[in-house]
């Protein structure tokens, strides 16, 4: 099938600094499909000039299969997009924000009343439909734009870091309407920080690092491709733990601050060594996408 | 992204007319005091005490020169603070243009539909000055119903020209600059309060390359019941400020807005 997006060789600079080199990116209709990468990778950058909001300095992009910047108007009156920091009118009080961006559509006010009311009992706001902007908390707030996405009944849903800052709780709640959409067919397009958000949701997705992409796959061939299944975090002094791990047959060691991870396909060794020394804490857990995240993209701090 | 030479007004601009709208609406009720109440002040406070003086000299009651001028200076003003702390305060902080900018809307209709907007307050607002200078006997003539959609031009006009200065500003530290070096001397001397006649001849030459003076002129005539002289010259300064406005604002704005 077609993808709904379709992205080839983008290259954006902000002046000297480039900022997404030759990257590629297709996604197919109907999939939840992640966009994981640190910090200034260039995810964001990446869905607005999908959007057609920022001039791109090489490559094309086609939505629905349609040229961007060119098919602007046509291509985001079918998309949904919950920007990264909200942007939620002040001015207005929850319900009137859904109205007054209906309009932005071309929605006539009595063809979105219904739906109003449906997305908001969607979103769990049915009775803060009167409510100020400024009186909602963050949560809400988050749920109000995701409500305010699907104003137009998106094909495409553009997020980007849709759960950031938000408690465990809208969390999942946030989830679960979002595998309701995908249910639905609609494409879902979305970048996290939060491996463990992209391992539940995403049934593809990519890692991206200094504006390229790294790596492509389903989160559970990402981690079987990448990294050993067992992990063993080990805490303590770093000289002392460097020590006891020093001949370690058949494990990966890698130390960030006072940790030392100790990627493994058999724990059994190493638990055996690791019970002779008691001074040292460890936890073992079965791999996931954060340790394929930290491979693939180092662990040095970004920004 | 085309640069059109025009302003491009598309239906889609009255999405964010009507926007502006409902906002004016919940807060017409306070605003009604001011409205009626500041050129009551005005016209009482300056029309019998500077009528004594420049009465005289006048083909009109100094109560109609007054009007006339208050109603032009206030088009200016009312659509040039929309335009400046109005538009910024939904551009920079409250990051409103991003969210029009994610649906279909596009730059030009948002600032289309802004100007339409300051324009619509500078009608609003001049009503309820011609309602008060009305009642106090300023008005002569039917004609002054004209003034209304002169009014609505000049506040095109005057948002179009503030837009240049919004589209540059990083904060509203800036619009003082605006407010002082261009707004308040328009309004001092394009004629508003006392006959330009008054002036140096080399200032006056240079009062008809602005723009203010060609919508006091279109106005007095119309209150007073006179025949109303170049009105293609004074439309037609009008129209290229605000264009030319336009122009510049909207090239800026997208560079902003769009990187
Ligand atoms: N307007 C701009 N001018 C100059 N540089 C910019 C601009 N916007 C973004 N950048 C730079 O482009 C890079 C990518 O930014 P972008 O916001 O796309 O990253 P991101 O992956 O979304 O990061 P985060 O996870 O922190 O949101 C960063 O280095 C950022 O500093
Ligand atoms: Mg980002």
């Amino acid at each position: 099938m077609k993808p709904v997006v379709d992205i080839r060789g983008l290259t954006k600079r902000f002046g000297e600094r480039i900022v997404l080199r030759d990257l590629d990116l297709q996604v197919p209709p109907g999939v939840c499909f992640g966009v994981l990468g640190p910090n200034g990778a260039g995810k964001t950058t990446a869905l607005r000039a999908m959007l057609g909001l920022t001039p791109v300095s090489d490559g094309t992009i086609h939505i629905f299969g349609q040229p961007m910047p060119a098919a602007g108007r046509t291509v985001r009156a079918r998309c949904g997009v919950v920007p990264q920091a909200d942007n939620l009118d002040p001015d207005f009080t929850v319900i009137e924000n859904l109205r007054v961006y209906a309009r932005y559509f071309g929605l006539s006010r009595i063809d979105v009343e219904s739906r109003i009311q449906a997305l908001l009992g969607f979103v769990e706001l049915t009775d803060r439909a009167d409510s100020p902007i400024a009186t909602l908390s963050g949560g809400m707030k988050r749920r109000l734009t995701i409500a305010r996405a699907l104003i137009n009944q998106p094909e495409l849903i553009i997020l980007d870091e849709p759960t950031t800052g938000l408690d465990p709780q809208v969390r999942r709640m946030i989830w679960a309407r979002l595998r309701a959409l995908r249910e639905e067919g609609r494409t879902l397009l979305l970048t996290t920080h939060y491996m463990d958000e992209a391992e539940r949701l995403c049934d593809q997705l990519v890692i991206v690092d200094h504006g390229r992409v790294l790596e492509h796959g389903s989160p559970r061939d990402l981690i079987h491709r990448h990294v050993e299944p067992e992990v063993l975090e080990v805490r303590g002094a770093a000289e002392r733990t460097a020590a006891v791990l020093v001949d370690i047959p058949g494990a990966r060691i890698e130390q960030i601050g006072d940790i030392h991870y100790c990627y493994t396909r058999d724990a059994r060794s190493l638990l055996a060594t690791l019970e002779q020394h008691r001074d040292l804490t460890f936890l073992h857990r079965p791999s996931n996408l954060e340790d394929v995240f930290l491979k693939l993209t180092g662990h040095e701090l970004r920004d | 992204m085309d640069t059109p030479s025009l302003p491009r007004l598309r239906h889609a601009a009255f999405a964010i007319w009507a926007r502006n709208m409902l906002v004016l609406r919940k807060l017409m009720g306070s605003s009604i005091v001011i409205n009626f109440g500041e050129p009551l002040l005005y016209l009482l406070g300056l029309g019998y005490g500077l009528g004594l003086f420049i009465g005289g000299q006048l083909d009109m009651p100094y109560m109609t020169f007054l009007a006339s001028g208050i109603l032009a200076a206030s088009a200016m003003n009312t659509a040039s603070f929309e335009a400046l702390f109005g538009v910024f305060t939904r551009m920079v902080p409250q990051k409103s243009y991003d969210a029009m900018l994610a649906s279909p809307l596009e730059i030009q209709d948002i600032l289309a539909g802004e100007i339409f907007y300051c324009a619509t307050k500078s009608l609003i607002h001049g009503t309820g000055i011609l309602v008060v200078a009305t009642a106090l006997g300023a008005v002569s003539s039917w004609s002054a119903l004209w003034v209304l959609p002169i009014l609505f031009l000049v506040g095109l006009t005057f948002a179009a020209l503030a837009l240049i200065m919004t589209s540059m500003a990083s904060s509203y530290a800036s619009f003082s600059y605006y407010t002082t070096l261009v707004m308040m001397p328009l309004m001092l001397m394009s004629g508003v309060f006392y006959p330009i006649a008054a002036l140096p001849e080399l200032m006056q030459k240079i009062l008809y390359g602005l723009p203010l003076i060609h919508a006091v002129q279109l106005i007095r005539p119309l209150m007073a019941g006179l025949p109303v002289t170049d009105v293609a010259l004074h439309l037609a300064v009008l129209a290229a400020y605000g264009v030319t406005g336009y122009w510049i604002a909207f090239r800026q704005i997208r560079k902003r807005l769009h990187v």
